[in-house]
């Protein structure tokens, strides 16, 4: 019984209750990473981690949190992680760091870790919170990962830097959408996906 | 004569060119849940304004002064000078930034009523906008001195109120339009979203 609740916990919020189609949360800096796919997977293992370990140590600590200061301890908890993951890229993988720039930084403000800090942790214990935090971690990834896919393979034509479809500049076949590369067709790219997940399911559709 | 016009060409950089909600998605979480009328998005943004006007030069003057390399060589003690650290960077600016809008949320409910009850529940909120943390960051890469931090801060803070005023103005307008029913809501906001974002990226040739 604890065992399926436990696989519940992490599973839900990859798929019945995304966090970003469902909830919008942790798009913030989201977007701007995925127009490559070595940015999209390092953002996803890096925001993975964090939500997942700062939910573990406030679930740790939650008994002896003073209610009005909550928000300060929760943050430099956050922070203190995500300054670890920002020094790792910096020190291992320098180019990535590089075209990440402020967004690695970002990471602390991401709503979902504060949202699952605040909505999860507090309440349960710390196993269940890191199961719950890697759960909507993986669960911002699938939605991440699909949209780093679509902005690569068809602005590029190429998937981890490797060609999958030589473009006309290098005497291919295939002509780039350079929409794709642009900012603002992630945005278009998640619309769609969500307008796919409510058609599917139509329990989520919003009515006014 | 020529430093007006430096501090000009910044402004309007920070408000158009390189807004922090179209061009860098920052902020983008209450961007989206905020701006269902203009009234409530008019008070978001202009606390938004406040404290990046505010918070950015704070940033600034301790990055200059604390963390930078050398920083802390103005006190005079040998042994201070040389010391780099920059890696505790996140964990100030988002300390400044928490403790800002708490003090901002106290003066305001002390000297202007009026104007605490209006932005209400928005200023806690605005600690975890990526907007405002984004903004420091930005200032940090980018080495901007003092004056040119707050004229940043202020001109950052100004182009995401502009954004959301924007886009809540759209969201009035669409309660008349025909939108299918999967992409009611959040959906056909992202696709807004993505339309205006791909407006605002005309700005981007301009040279200033």
């Amino acid at each position: 019984m604890a065992r399926s609740k436990a696989a519940d916990v992490l599973l839900t919020p990859i798929f019945s209750n995304n966090p970003i189609a469902l909830q919008v949360l942790g798009i913030c800096s989201a977007l701007a990473v995925t127009s490559k796919m070595e940015t999209t997977v390092t953002m996803c293992i890096a925001v993975t981690l964090v939500t997942g370990f700062s939910s573990a140590a406030v679930a740790a600590i939650r008994d002896y949190i003073p209610n009005s200061i909550r928000i300060i301890v929760q943050m430099t908890i956050i922070a203190s992680l995500v300054i670890m993951v920002d020094q790792f890229l910096k020190a291992f993988l320098p180019e990535i760091a590089k075209t990440m720039s402020v967004f690695v930084g970002l990471i602390i403000t991401n709503c979902i870790v504060m949202g699952r800090a605040e909505g999860y942790a507090m309440k349960n214990n710390a196993f269940m919170s890191f199961l719950d935090g890697i759960g909507n971690g993986l669960g911002y990834s699938v939605l991440l990962l699909i949209v780093g896919v679509v902005r690569e393979l068809f602005g590029s034509g190429k998937l981890f830097g490797t060609t999958i479809f030589p473009s006309v500049n290098e005497g291919g076949w295939y002509v780039p959408n350079g929409l794709l590369l642009l900012p603002p067709s992630a945005f278009f790219l998640i619309g769609i996906f969500i307008w796919v997940l409510r058609t599917a399911d139509k329990d989520q559709v919003e009515h006014d | 004569m020529d430093q007006l016009e430096h501090f000009l060409s910044l402004l309007l950089k920070a408000v158009f060119v390189e807004n922090l909600a179209l061009a860098f998605f920052l902020g983008m979480c209450t961007f989206l849940a905020v701006s269902k009328n203009v009234k409530t998005a008019l008070g978001l943004g202009v606390a938004v304004i406040v404290i990046q006007t505010i918070t950015v030069p704070a940033n600034n003057l301790i990055y200059t002064y604390l963390l930078k390399k050398d920083a802390l060589g103005w006190t005079g003690i040998s042994s201070l000078s040389g010391i780099d650290l920059e890696f505790l960077g996140l964990i100030s600016y988002i300390g400044v930034i928490a403790a800002m809008v708490q003090i901002l949320e106290l003066i305001l409910d002390r000297f202007f009523p009026p104007l605490y009850n209006a932005l209400g529940i928005f200023l806690p909120l605005i600690t975890v906008n990526c907007a405002i943390l984004g903004g420091s960051l930005f200032m940090v890469e980018r080495d901007y001195n003092f004056a040119d931090s707050c004229v940043f801060g202020f001109g950052s803070g100004l182009g995401w109120a502009f954004a959301i005023a924007a886009l809540a103005g759209i969201r009035e307008k669409m309660k008349y339009s025909d939108v299918p029913d999967g992409l009611k809501g959040l959906g056909i906001t992202f696709i807004t979203v993505g339309l205006m974002s791909l407006a605002f990226m005309s700005f981007s040739g301009i040279q200033l």
